[in-house]
């Protein structure tokens, strides 16, 4: 039976060499290699529960009344969209639990994407001959908090519509072109004309999805092609050889438990952990806002950024040539993605290092780049934590502008602070690990 | 009946009975064989069967009408469905399947390939005399033809022309009309409280519509009214003082809860703290014969969020 169908696929395709040399392909084994695993299991969940979030979802942004079930919003003005939404989460069976497992879903997705880079920044596996397929899974990333952005400000319920003016004041404020391409975007000033709903929706379910898409297959077929990276572990795993386990049949079950396990852990959260109860926001209306407003954590960042940012435009003799927005919620991610894209040619260029590297580095090992991506995570997080001061404020009662003004000393000083701290301790490490192989001298001899 | 318990034995013999292979192995093997693992066996054939139960689960959830919580029924069903089926593959990985160690030269680079390729560009453009010149118009050509290909995307919206940004619905004489609609008797603006105010008669969806109306003094002098839409991010001003400042702070402040721009009403919406880089455009107010308030203008500077050039524009009706 399977040789008929293997048959069938061969004399048809020409597949057998090909399916062969898939099934005994070698993955190395180690747990950190399995997390951009969990990023693509959950951008199929995505897509899955996506989709049927569309059957129900109405794109518009025209107003009507209020006539459902839910009471306490009965007789509101609000649009056709977070109506439809509002409908699907009430009244359509299995409707809310897929709103919630995709809106759980796109979180862990970008947390997933968030530690794969990570993992694969601190360990060095960035270099040569994968920086390509490390910059394609960058683009992935930033393509992915546009999507995500996108997925909540098309609810349109009171957070949605401050995230879109938000969007909509950075976009006005990139210097000289902004004006035009805000209005280009939006289809007239904010919030924009009808058609910017039906725009956004296109962005959201088709167009940013087939781009990932793309990006994530070349992202896979490239690393397919170089293999994957190891850790050193044994005398056998070197730069010229992957050792690990194949394809089928011992990567198969442990690939496939890992994805219904992300299902399982996102269906379990979209079922009994509320996330975005949108009808406690009510609708958005452009001369309403609401105190408490914390967009999903991956832009947590960005708020953060526009907070900490002193009260100023740059202006030349009375003309404004940038506005504030631009600082904190323009500039501060350009420059993240321009250091992490660049850093492995950067890294290149200062050691001078061109080989190919197929071995793993631990962060000890690279105490200059350990210290400085630490560094600059640390940036990054307290830009994210000056984003939840107001929070911190009405928790624990803390003056919210003494804060703001603490994170503006904090974040230039704490980094450099980390860099020096953690160089220590990886040059430390490493030493501690020579001492002690100088006293096990037997197991030295085996490398 | 009998056929039922035929059947029933019959797949319990399947399930329980001891299976012989009846091909003898062959002598050549690629996966290396393992021993029998019944317990294991028998541990993911009950896992197969509690998510049979938990898919059925899931159904019967879906088909209860009257049934409360059906989110969370629905959620766990579904969801232990998979983590069950994620628990069988874990057992079929760790303990049913042969896992054998692998070992594989990386691939390495192809510096012949790399040179054939180069000399077949190189050789396939004998013919060219003027290759630089070739190369530069089609350069050219293919650019501009990218150009206009692209150029239909500005009819998305008014891109050249950003007169539209500084429109507002306000003119001497409007009413101002709170959210049901009736109109606003200076009289009853009370100190320390917080109205939002809408043009009568004009879209309230307008970036600029909404406007904040305090009291901050005596009189009909002491009514001011300023854009709601702040000047930094461009979310609605709904917060009044707090919980920027504590209450020892003299004045009260207009705060955006985006970001938490401050603004001074008494001082024409100067901002005191946060990220705004321009004061909150303030609407000049005018009271008719009924006591109501009605604008005398438009606003003292563009509303909503800035852009390259926004000091030299002003509101216009």
């Amino acid at each position: 039976m399977i040789r008929r169908l293997v048959r069938f696929v061969d004399q048809r395709a020409g597949a057998a060499p090909f399916v062969r040399k898939a099934l005994r392909y070698v993955f190395p084994d180690h747990w950190s290699f399995l997390l951009g695993e969990v990023a693509l299991y959950c951008f199929i969940l995505l897509v899955a529960t996506g989709v049927y979030l569309t059957l129900f979802f109405e794109d518009s942004r025209a107003q009507t009344v209020y006539h459902g079930p839910y009471k306490p919003l009965r007789g509101e003005s609000m649009s056709r969209a977070y109506e439809s939404v509002l409908h699907l989460s009430f009244d359509v069976k299995a409707g809310l639990l897929m709103r919630q497992t995709h809106h759980w879903a796109a979180n862990v997705f970008l947390a997933a994407i968030v530690l794969h880079v990570l993992r694969v920044f601190f360990t060095g596996a960035f270099r040569k001959p994968r920086d390509l397929t490390y910059l394609i899974g960058l683009a992935m990333l930033f393509t992915a908090f546009l999507e995500g952005y996108l997925g909540y400000s098309l609810v349109d319920d009171l957070l949605s519509g401050m995230g879109l003016a938000i969007g909509y004041a950075v976009a006005l404020s990139l210097p000289v072109i902004g004006a035009n391409l805000g209005l280009l975007l939006w289809g007239g000033p904010f919030p924009g004309s009808p058609s910017f709903f039906p725009r956004m929706y296109i962005a959201h379910v088709l167009i940013f999805p087939l781009i990932i898409a793309a990006l994530l297959t070349l992202h896979l077929v490239l690393v397919a092609s170089r293999h994957h990276t190891q850790f050193r572990e044994s005398p056998k795993t070197t730069e010229k050889q992957v050792v690990g386990i194949p394809t089928f049949p011992g990567q198969a079950p442990r690939s496939l438990g890992l994805m219904f396990a992300v299902f399982a852990v996102l269906f379990l959260l979209g079922g009994l952990v509320q996330i975005n109860p949108i009808w406690l926001w009510g609708p958005y209306h452009v001369g309403e806002a609401t105190n408490g407003a914390q967009p999903d954590w991956y832009l947590g960042w960005l708020i953060g950024a526009l907070r900490l940012v002193p009260g100023f435009d740059l202006t030349i003799g009375g003309y404004t040539l940038v506005p504030n927005p631009f600082w904190g919620g323009a500039l501060f991610p350009i420059v993240i993605l321009l250091v992490l894209a660049l850093w492995p040619w950067a890294e290149r260029k200062v050691t001078g290092d061109d080989a190919f590297h197929n071995l793993l580095e631990r962060p000890r090992d690279n105490a200059w780049r350990t210290a400085l991506g630490a560094a600059f995570l640390t940036w990054i997080f307290l830009g994210f934590m000056s984003g939840s001061a107001d929070r911190v404020t009405v928790w624990l009662g803390l003056d919210y502008a003494a804060q703001i003004w603490a994170y503006r000393v904090l974040i230039w000083v704490v980094p450099v602070l980390v860099f020096f701290i953690v160089r220590r301790t990886c040059r430390e490490l490493v030493a501690w690990e020579r001492i002690q192989s100088d006293v096990d001298l037997p197991r030295r001899h085996v490398e | 009946m009998s056929r039922a318990k035929a059947f029933l034995i019959a797949a319990l013999v399947l399930l329980l009975g001891k299976r012989r292979s009846k091909r003898e192995l062959p002598e050549h093997r690629i996966v290396p064989p393992g021993s029998p693992q019944r317990r294991a066996e028998t541990l993911v054939l009950l896992l197969f069967g509690a998510v049979t139960a938990c898919g059925v689960a899931f159904i019967v959830v879906y088909a209860i009408d009257q049934l409360g919580h059906q989110t969370q029924w629905l959620g766990l069903a579904l969801g232990l469905a998979f983590a069950l089926l994620a628990l069988a593959c874990i057992v079929i990985a760790r303990r049913l399947v042969v896992t054998e160690e692998l070992a594989e030269p990386y691939p390495e680079d192809h510096p012949d390939e790399v040179e054939t390729i180069e000399e077949i560009l190189d050789e396939s453009g004998s013919r060219f005399t003027r290759r630089r010149l070739v190369t530069l118009a089609g350069t050219g050509a293919l650019g501009t033809l990218f150009l206009a290909a692209l150029t239909p995307a500005l009819s998305l919206g008014p891109a050249l022309d950003t007169r539209a940004l500084t429109k507002t619905p306000w003119r001497r004489g409007r009413r101002l009309v709170d959210e049901s609609g009736k109109p606003i008797a200076a009289a009853d603006i009370e100190a320390e409280a917080f109205y939002t105010a809408y043009p009568e008669g004009a879209d309230r969806e307008l970036i600029g519509s909404p406007l904040v109306v305090v009291r901050i003094g005596p009189g009909n002098g002491g009514v001011v009214a300023y854009s709601k839409i702040c000047t930094h991010a461009g979310c609605a001003i709904a917060l009044y003082r707090k919980p920027t400042f504590p209450d020892t702070q003299p004045g009260p402040a207009l705060v955006c809860p985006c970001h938490y721009s401050s603004f001074d009403p008494a001082r024409n919406g100067k901002v005191i703290f946060g990220p705004a880089g321009r004061p909150l455009p303030r609407l000049p107010l005018e009271i008719d014969r009924d006591g109501n308030l009605r604008a005398a203008g438009n606003f003292s500077g563009p509303v909503g969020p800035s852009w390259s050039g926004v000091r030299q524009r002003g509101a216009r009706s």
